[in-house]
């Protein structure tokens, strides 16, 4: 038998193989990335829409995503922003960026996202011209990971129409049940605020009875799930408030009055 | 029976490489929650070990024993790349839902225990089959153990990534069976695994180990031999 451990052949050996096997996973990186980000994009659009009930049979979900405006707000202000390229993007990148972000303190960061960004997009759904949902990107820490969702709200934005994840790390049949349509749908109608502007939205531990004080607030908890239910009231919990979308929704609460306004004068 | 028969069929109940070798355990308690899942892991593992033997056979004269283990790596882990990117263009949502456990193939004992024990010492065809064999043998089991898994566990059986065929209907979508948590949760794996041996042995005595050591039945009995 020849001798295959001799330096030269070892080198040899080891570097063509290296080579040809880059190779090989070069090309099919390459030449599937594009299949793979339309998926994304697929993905991402149809969670938006489901969140806000959009999806109707009979038509694609590329098509009927042209009815959404997307939008970029800064957190801070709540006001809208043009001068950062929608098309790239990244709230990732921009959470990562101290420049771009703020870092919470422990007692703020109840959704333990420990940095968050300053800007952030906003999906906005218009029945002709009249605002006809908010969808706002939500995400915090369940039992093993962070979960990413889509939170929809109403023209009055205290509504929810729904809220719907898309990506979550939770125990499949325990805390992966928040992607369960029967426990999505108890989201619709439940409402965030209470009249003063405290946030009262809240998973339970067990079920909600019609004469709980305060049942329009309060949703379902998912049983065995007890860190994933808490997780999702917590995520809720800080994108509604100060440091949340709280500042965008009280500007677009004001352009509205001030639209009703010009139009009753 | 034909060597190649032999080679193919023999993985699946008389050397089955979770309930003989016990060989790629892992993956077998992290999948297999939802029958749908666990299919694509099956197929992707199968895959992988088949052409990992391949590979590795077609090149076993040249593999330098210094560095076969690298060499077998190198080749497992550009296949697992391979069938993940794949995974990731054609069926999103499951490639979603099974996550990083794709990309642990390449840890997965089977695929480098066969590379190993098998391609480096017969030929590509031989290989090819003894890996298609494995995998078969591999994804016997852990049918088996996501069937019992989902429907003790939710009481449906997932047919595709967005159909599950209910079987007993939940009393949290107005049925009457209420779901077993554990069986939810990986160690209850071990429980299925365990009977499925069991009932493996019973069938196919010559696969009972020879009892390393014997129990003596108790201490007072020792006690009174000693003296």
């Amino acid at each position: 038998m020849r001798d295959n451990n001799t330096i030269s052949k070892i080198l040899m050996v080891g570097i063509s193989l290296c080579l040809v096997c880059s190779a090989i996973v070069s090309v099919a990186a390459v030449g599937l990335r594009d299949k793979q980000i339309e998926n994304a994009k697929y993905d991402q659009q149809l969670r938006i829409l489901a969140s806000a009930n959009l999806i109707t049979e009979g038509r694609t979900i590329e098509d009927i995503f042209t009815s959404i405006e997307e939008r970029i707000i800064n957190l801070e202000t709540g006001e809208f922003v043009d001068v950062i390229d929608l098309a790239t993007f990244d709230a990732n990148k921009f959470s990562k960026n101290p420049e771009t972000s703020i870092s919470l303190s422990s007692e703020q960061d109840i959704a333990v996202i420990k940095n968050r960004e300053n800007f952030s997009k906003v999906y906005l759904h218009y029945i002709d011209v009249e605002l006809n949902a908010v969808i706002l990107p939500v995400r915090g820490y369940g039992l093993w990971g962070t979960m990413y969702g889509y939170l929809a709200l109403e023209s009055d934005l205290n509504t929810i129409i729904g809220l719907e994840f898309y990506k979550d790390k939770e125990t499949p049949g325990l805390g992966a049940e928040i992607n369960n349509p029967k426990w999505k749908s108890l989201w619709n109608g439940k409402e965030v605020y209470s009249p003063s502007g405290d946030i009262l939205i809240k998973v339970i531990k067990g079920s909600v009875m019609p004469d709980d004080f305060n049942a329009v607030n309060k949703v379902d908890g998912l049983s065995g799930a007890t860190i994933t239910s808490n997780g999702v009231t917590n995520l809720l919990q800080f994108w509604l408030s100060d440091l949340g979308f709280m500042p965008f929704l009280k500007t677009l609460k004001k352009n509205q009055n001030k639209i009703l306004e010009d139009n009753n004068v | 029976m034909s060597k190649a028969r032999e080679v193919l069929l023999n993985p699946i109940f008389n050397e089955n490489p979770i309930a003989l070798q016990i060989l790629g355990i892992c993956s077998a308690l992290a999948v297999t929650s939802n029958l749908y899942v666990t299919l694509i892991m099956c197929i992707a593992l199968t895959v992988v070990v088949s052409f990992s033997n391949l590979f590795v056979s077609l090149i076993r004269d040249h593999i330098p024993t210094n560095i076969r283990i690298i060499v077998q790596m190198t080749i497992i882990s550009s296949l697992v790349i391979l069938v993940d990117e794949i995974l990731k263009a054609f069926d999103y949502g499951t490639s979603k839902q099974i996550g990083v456990f794709v990309g642990l193939i390449i840890t997965n004992c089977i695929v480098m225990g066969r590379a190993e024990a098998y391609a480096m010492q017969n030929s590509p065809g031989m290989s090819f089959l003894d890996g298609l064999g494995n995998g078969l043998g591999y994804s016997l089991i852990l049918i088996i153990v996501a069937v019992f898994r989902e429907l003790i566990g939710s009481g449906s059986l997932s047919l595709t990534s967005s159909y599950s065929l209910e079987i007993l209907p939940l009393v949290q979508n107005g049925g009457w069976y209420v779901g077993n948590n554990y069986f939810l949760l990986p160690p209850s794996s071990f429980v299925i695994i365990g009977l499925l041996i069991w009932a493996l042995r019973a069938w196919k005595t010559e696969q009972i180990e020879e009892p390393q050591y014997t129990i003596l039945s108790n201490s007072l009995e020792t006690e009174k031999r000693k003296t």
